[in-house]
């Protein structure tokens, strides 16, 4: 039978925070970042949270675009904090991100990985870090000095804090249960996710 | 690891001419306000990628893989940036589906890519991708164009420009085996 264990090396306890209510606690006011997420859950999220602001560009397709399309809007504008949310398995695909994140060092990038260990879209297969595989020991190899790990709710307010006041670029490692994003009818128009941004941020 | 080995080996090759046009290129672009440079290196990007290296104003952005480079891009110009992907031709196979973010969400993009399994070329493992480098684009909504000649390259570039950060679209500049040179095997 092809069964895949989970890693001997796996030593994280198990994940006991509610995604629904764990990702507004640490975002808290999302109007006050530019933020792009990925897709699935994350992109769901975030445009439920914020009535699909237009702060946000919420990814509906483009697996593993969410690291970089942060960093090029991070260069571009240094003087607004940027938020990069997504999931485990979107930051997997393109897990050097993290590496060409750390080589630019950008002071105004947090990156947040909602990390259920799962593929929820697709029938809830699990993830390579829901086998063991840790993003957060992977972002601290490919050079990000600051890495912080929430497995529960104390955890929650370092989080808060290095959101908005740490000197980026930031990986946060938000440990979630399986079960559903907050959801709310989005936009799936890809164009219009551009213009609206644009639109609210350069006039 | 593919790139590394080309690169030492077209360096080696790099004569005058190909300084001649490089680095009118890189003012070009500069000139046109690109600061954001992506790459994942190639010897026909070496003094694009050094000078942006040396530039204070310049991001300069090396890449795990081409695909970043197109989401890159896109984020830049969320944020009121310019930004140009350098890469070799292997790569534009790296990118396909990011593309379709380029395309969906109509984002200007301009790449630059350096050809390999083209005029020349004595590599047989280069020619799968090399040939299918200008079909992929088009099937992806990426208009190619095309330089053979170091005199081809600044009113190609210049042009491409236009057509991407004043019309909105996705142009490839494809730079040949004739114009580059060919590696030596």
């Amino acid at each position: 039978m092809a069964q895949l264990n989970k890693l001997r090396t796996s030593n994280l306890p198990d994940a006991v925070l509610d995604r629904r209510q764990a990702v507004p606690a640490l975002i808290e006011r999302p109007s006050d970042f530019l933020i792009v997420t990925g897709l699935a859950g994350s992109a769901q999220e975030i445009s439920a949270m914020t009535d699909s602001a237009p702060g946000v560009f919420a990814l509906g397709g483009a697996m593993g675009a969410a690291l970089s399309m942060a960093l090029g809007l991070a260069l571009a504008q240094p003087k607004r904090r940027v938020l990069a949310v997504t999931g485990d398995g979107e930051l997997l695909m393109n897990v050097g991100t993290l590496a060409t994140i750390a080589l630019q060092n950008p002071p105004n990038l947090t990156v947040i990985c909602v990390d259920n260990g799962h593929y929820g879209e697709t029938g809830n297969q699990d993830s390579h870090t829901g086998l063991g595989v840790r993003l957060d020991t992977i972002a601290s190899g490919a050079g990000f000095a600051v890495v912080h790990t929430i497995n529960t709710e104390a955890d929650l307010e370092e989080g808060r804090r290095l959101v908005r006041e740490g000197n980026g670029p930031i990986f946060i490692l938000l440990r979630v249960k399986e079960g559903p994003p907050l959801r709310k009818g989005r936009n799936l128009v890809p164009h219009l996710e551009r213009d609206k941004f644009r639109a609210a941020l350069l006039g | 690891m593919r790139h590394d080995s080309d690169a030492k080996a077209r360096t080696k090759m790099a004569g005058p001419d190909s300084a001649n046009w490089q680095d009118p290129l890189y003012d070009l672009l500069r000139a046109n306000n690109i600061t954001q440079f992506a790459y994942v290196p190639d010897a026909g990007h070496k003094v694009l990628i050094d000078r942006s290296l040396a530039d204070p104003d310049a991001h300069s952005i090396p890449l795990t893989t081409e695909e970043e480079g197109v989401a890159l891009c896109a984020g830049a110009d969320l944020g009121g940036q310019r930004g140009v992907l350098l890469m070799q031709s292997s790569g534009v196979g790296n990118c396909i589906n990011l593309l379709s973010l380029t395309a969906g969400c109509r984002f200007p993009l301009l790449t630059l890519v350096s050809m390999r399994g083209d005029f020349g070329e004595g590599n047989a493992w280069q020619f799968a991708m090399g040939q299918a480098t200008e079909p992929v684009l088009k099937a992806m909504g990426v208009v190619v164009l095309r330089c053979d000649a170091p005199s081809d390259v600044i009113p190609t570039v210049t042009s491409a420009i236009t057509m991407v950060f004043q019309a909105g679209q996705a142009v490839a500049v494809l730079l040949g085996q004739r114009l580059i040179g060919a590696k030596k095997f």
